[in-house]
């Protein structure tokens, strides 16, 4: 091969080489798009899970919205106390943690505990069952056991049990909320830790209805509500509710009396063990 | 040759993504929605187009003449890596959304071989510049037809009952077997 050949290789592909980086820096001076630093920064900091816990399409918009102002750094559920001190000292500001939020079924109302009203033969998904007269189980109000929550978690904290209801993997939950998001039942309630007693059912049928429709039923006995003190807990709409402001944050209270077992402390009793994960 | 009938060839007959089989990764990864299909498919003839002329000028001006046309590949992949840059900078001021929805496969247009093969076979046929030209708006306008054909058919896909083995990756390779069977139907209606 001729030295010629190749100076006149090198040369005509460095020239060509120089001659495109010319104009690209050109044209990027000339399409520049303004872009905070912090930005880039922050979206390093935070999860990259794009879950849209925070409201935001994705983690690159929701760290476009910090820098505007228009967000709070603890908008992020997901991220941990170490990420928001980060995020904080990028921004210049300082970040005080906030209590991580758990998603709970109120319900306990699975295969075992209801009965069906219906064969129900429509899509086999939460949404469509709520659409077409509440599902299959006599209870109006009860989990449709379909799993769109299941399908809707990111970050493979829940599973569908054999019973046919979801169950929650607190140690994976990262409180972002999808779940209560797309349940059509709206059955499923974000929690901070600290709430650990739960009346898990959403009836409010009266006692008769409820009675018939699922042996974990709320039947508004009222029980509950006579035995702890003044406005720690209140029955409203057939149904007992718990006032967290005052109340329900111990693991140690006394939920024997409780008729139907509506009534208890973190995490109802599972019927059947859970196999291994049902998916939807 | 006609030109009419080359640019037809181009984008039908002799489709680069379902007759060669060329440029199968945007074709799999940007088709889940037509709205992307489409920016997806005008971004390529873009850069077909471009890469088509210059290309051409370069082999023909500069590589023939000088008897260096063994840099034949190196400076295609150079003018294609440019070109894509300038795309990306053009998308990314003119619209972010779509930047991000098109995310990693724009720069991915770079490795997209049925780019290079656009400007390895107008010099393989020795095509006229305005012949090449035609060509690559022929072969862009045949690469987002493909595309567009397979996001409507997956986005019709997504509300149907697939069984659970072929869920995903399994349905979308029968349907391009299929669409590129159906587009077996032109052969030899234009041989070249």
């Amino acid at each position: 091969m001729e030295i010629n050949t190749l100076i006149i290789a090198i040369a005509s592909m460095g020239g060509l080489g120089l001659l495109f980086s010319a104009g690209l820096s050109l044209a990027e001076k000339k399409f520049y798009v303004e872009e905070d630093p912090r930005i880039e920064k922050i979206i390093n900091e935070l999860p990259g899970a794009n879950c849209g816990g925070c409201g935001y399409p994705g983690c690159a918009k929701f760290a476009d919205v910090i820098v505007a102002g228009e967000a709070e750094i603890n908008g992020c559920p997901v991220s941990d106390d170490e990420a928001r001190k980060a995020i904080g000292e990028i921004l210049g500001v300082d970040v005080e943690s906030g209590e991580k939020q758990i998603a709970r079924l109120m319900c306990q109302g699975g295969n075992y505990e209801t009965a069906k009203k219906a064969e129900y033969a429509g899509i086999k998904s939460c949404l469509g069952a709520s659409i077409f007269g509440g599902g299959e189980k006599m209870c109006e109000y009860s989990c449709l056991g379909f799993g769109e929550c299941v399908e809707a978690c990111t970050f493979d904290a829940m599973y569908m049990s054999d019973n046919g209801l979801p169950v929650i993997i607190d140690d994976n939950c990262t409180g972002c909320g999808k779940c209560a998001e797309v349940c059509p039942q709206d059955i499923i309630e974000m929690h901070p830790e600290s709430h650990k007693l739960f009346v898990f059912c959403k009836n409010l049928d009266g006692a008769k209805t409820a009675r018939k429709v699922c042996i974990k039923a709320c039947i508004a006995c009222g029980i509950c509500v006579r035995n702890v003190e003044d406005g720690q807990m209140m029955m409203e709409n057939n149904l007992a509710i718990v006032n967290y402001d005052t109340f329900g944050k111990e693991a140690n209270l006394p939920t024997d009396k409780c008729p139907t077992d509506c009534l208890a402390v973190i995490g109802p009793p599972v019927v059947d063990k859970p196999a291994e994960k049902v998916e939807a | 040759m006609n030109l009419l009938l080359l640019f037809i060839s181009a984008a039908i007959v002799n489709n680069f993504v379902l007759t060669y089989f060329l440029g199968i990764c945007p074709f799999v990864g940007v088709s889940k929605r037509v709205s992307s299909a489409v920016s997806m498919g005008m971004a390529v003839m873009f850069v077909m187009t471009i890469t088509a002329a210059v290309t051409w000028l370069i082999y023909h001006l500069l590589l023939v003449p000088y008897h260096i046309e063994i840099l034949e590949y190196v400076s295609f992949i150079l003018v294609i890596a440019s070109l894509v840059q300038l795309v990306e900078m053009f998308i990314k001021k003119v619209s972010k959304p779509l930047y991000d929805t098109l995310g990693i496969f724009l720069p991915l247009i770079t490795t997209n071989c049925a780019i290079l093969g656009l400007a390895l076979f107008s010099v393989l046929r020795e095509y006229s510049f305005i012949e090449s030209l035609v060509f690559g708006i022929g072969a862009g306008a045949g690469f987002t037809l493909a595309l567009v054909i397979m996001a409507g058919i997956r986005e019709e896909l997504e509300l149907s009952n697939i069984p659970k083995p072929f869920r995903g990756a399994g349905i979308t390779m029968i349907v391009a077997g299929s669409l590129a069977l159906a587009f077996m139907g032109f052969a030899g209606l234009i041989s070249m």
